[in-house]
């Protein structure tokens, strides 16, 4: 398989209410370019999948979104990347409450080795949103019933968040992302180190935080991004090949290497 | 690789799992094999009709259960499929498709077995007499139209698919004609009412299996394009097609 030349995506990358606008966005690792002029809009709130094969660029896209990649030195980004209409790659932008904005969760659930109460309350106590203890424990209370997570653990707040099991583990970093009440979620593979019970609580909680967030999700599960997404993207060795309604992306694909990838004929 | 998907010709064996590939197969082979039966049946329920000669007919009877116990089979293969595979795309029209198909030819193996019983009971009598000509004519014409269906299913021919619905618009007229003659005769002779009664009987049951070689003929469309024109009529389901003929040559 290779790089085709001068390939426009396929469908509608773009939407009529965008959180997310991304314009002819370029990345490059040293020498080795990893994304190739891709332009989509992440449409608030919506839930965006993104799927291709390893090695497409899906996660290094997704992590262009709140400037995750700034951490990797030889990682060089041309293009736009605009939050609101603002370019989050502008010089004035600083990371840190550009992350609090655009939260994200992670493959494997990472929770502080901190109590749960603490993993939560982190993040709203770096970045100043509470002044008093009562106004914390309501966000850390508020943040852990909308992961879906309150009622297992209201009675043990503080006990470390190492000790929930893997599915609470990531309920947790889900409530932490939400604590800081971002506009946008990223998660990369949230569910890919979960048991099925574990990933359907992921999913549910997906389709209810979509009311107040904008959701990316990128996933390996093909039947993942058919339940939990609205718009499906098609990501082929850093190029964006087709963005079309999810409904369409699973039963009649545009573009012949989406049809080829989501029916398994090859990996 | 085209640097367009549409044009992509749907390739059933190119799958990683080769077992996969395999279960596609053998889905699509058996609902094919299924076809064939049940397309002797009619033809030779028609023939039973035709001729006069009603040995036939015990022989459709007694082949039924082969044709009901292939539905079932090929239907459980695909909730297999669906089951193990969870077939996106191309795949899972294909798979719907065949389900579709298989219940649409028990339906005809039912009507083949309805024309039987009626052989039986008229025996000699139905070759002399009225609308003879017709339910040769039309049972021919349902025929042909069971193997266009099979066929352009088994080449993914869109126009061959379409061929097959404008067939079905001519057979509905020839019933409503046949009718009409019976009718006549009817009112001419009295007598005449219960042996065209029968006659009206095997029309229907052929004027019905066109209607079931078009449903086929609809799921062509419906795996190829992933158009879905039940319930259309012939003009919208050309237009369809063509505008997506056109949506992959423009790119």
């Amino acid at each position: 398989m290779s790089i085709i030349e001068n390939h426009k995506t396929d469908g509608e990358p773009f939407c009529d209410n965008p959180k997310l606008k991304a314009r002819d966005v370029c990345v490059f690792y040293g020498e080795k370019q990893a994304i190739f002029d891709v332009s989509l809009d992440i449409g608030a709130n919506e839930v965006i999948a993104l799927i291709g094969p390893s090695g497409c660029g899906k996660s290094t896209f997704l992590r262009c979104l709140n400037r995750m990649n700034d951490t990797i030195d030889i990682c060089n980004i041309t293009g736009d990347i605009l939050l609101d209409d603002e370019n989050i790659y502008a010089p004035k932008v600083d990371v840190v409450p550009l992350r609090a904005r655009v939260g994200m969760v992670f493959q494997k659930p990472n929770p502080f080795p901190k109590s749960i109460y603490d993993n939560i309350a982190y993040g709203p106590r770096i970045h100043g949103l509470v002044n008093h203890r009562d106004e914390l424990d309501e966000v850390v209370e508020r943040s852990l019933q909308r992961a879906g997570l309150w009622n297992e653990v209201k009675d043990r707040l503080h006990a470390p968040g190492t000790g929930l099991s893997g599915g609470q583990q990531q309920r947790l970093c889900i409530a932490r992302t939400i604590a800081v009440d971002p506009e946008v979620i990223l998660m990369d593979e949230p569910c890919s180190a979960l048991d099925p019970i574990a990933t359907a609580k992921i999913e549910e909680l997906i389709d209810e935080l979509r009311e107040n967030y904008t959701i990316a999700i990128v996933t390996h599960s093909m039947q993942q991004a058919a339940r939990v997404s609205q718009r499906t993207a098609y990501f082929h060795l850093g190029q964006l090949i087709e963005v079309n309604p999810t409904d369409m992306v699973f039963t009649t694909p545009q573009h012949a290497l989406t049809e080829a990838y989501i029916t398994g004929r090859f990996g | 690789m085209p640097n367009s998907g549409s044009s992509m010709e749907i390739g059933f064996n190119q799958h990683i799992s080769g077992q996969f590939n395999a279960d596609l197969e053998a889905i699509r082979s058996q609902m094919m094999e299924m076809g064939g039966l049940v397309e002797r049946q009619v033809a030779n329920a028609i023939e039973a009709i035709t001729s006069g000669d009603s040995t036939p007919a015990d022989d459709i009877i007694r082949r039924e259960d082969e044709v009901d116990q292939m539905e079932v089979e090929i239907d459980r293969e695909c909730t297999q499929i669906l089951v193990r595979r969870q077939p996106a795309a191309s795949d899972l029209r294909m798979v719907l498709a065949v389900s579709r198909v298989v219940r649409d030819l028990e339906r005809i193996g039912d009507e083949a077995s309805k024309i039987a019983v009626h052989a039986r009971e008229v025996g000699g009598n139905a070759a002399n007499g009225f609308s003879q000509q017709s339910i040769r004519y039309m049972g021919a014409e349902v025929c042909k139209m069971i193997s266009g269906a099979l066929n352009a299913f088994a080449r993914c021919d869109v126009q061959g698919a379409l061929d097959v619905v404008r067939n079905d618009k001519l057979v509905d007229q020839q019933y409503s004609a046949a009718l009409r003659e019976l009718i006549t005769y009817m009112m001419e002779d009295p007598r005449s009412i219960s042996q065209a009664i029968n006659i009206l009987w095997i029309l229907r049951a052929v004027e019905r299996i066109g209607d079931h070689a078009r449903n086929i003929s609809e799921q062509v469309i419906y795996v190829v394009s992933g158009a879905d024109v039940r319930h259309s009529s012939i003009s919208e389901m050309e237009e369809r097609a063509q505008q997506d003929e056109q949506d992959h040559s423009g790119e």
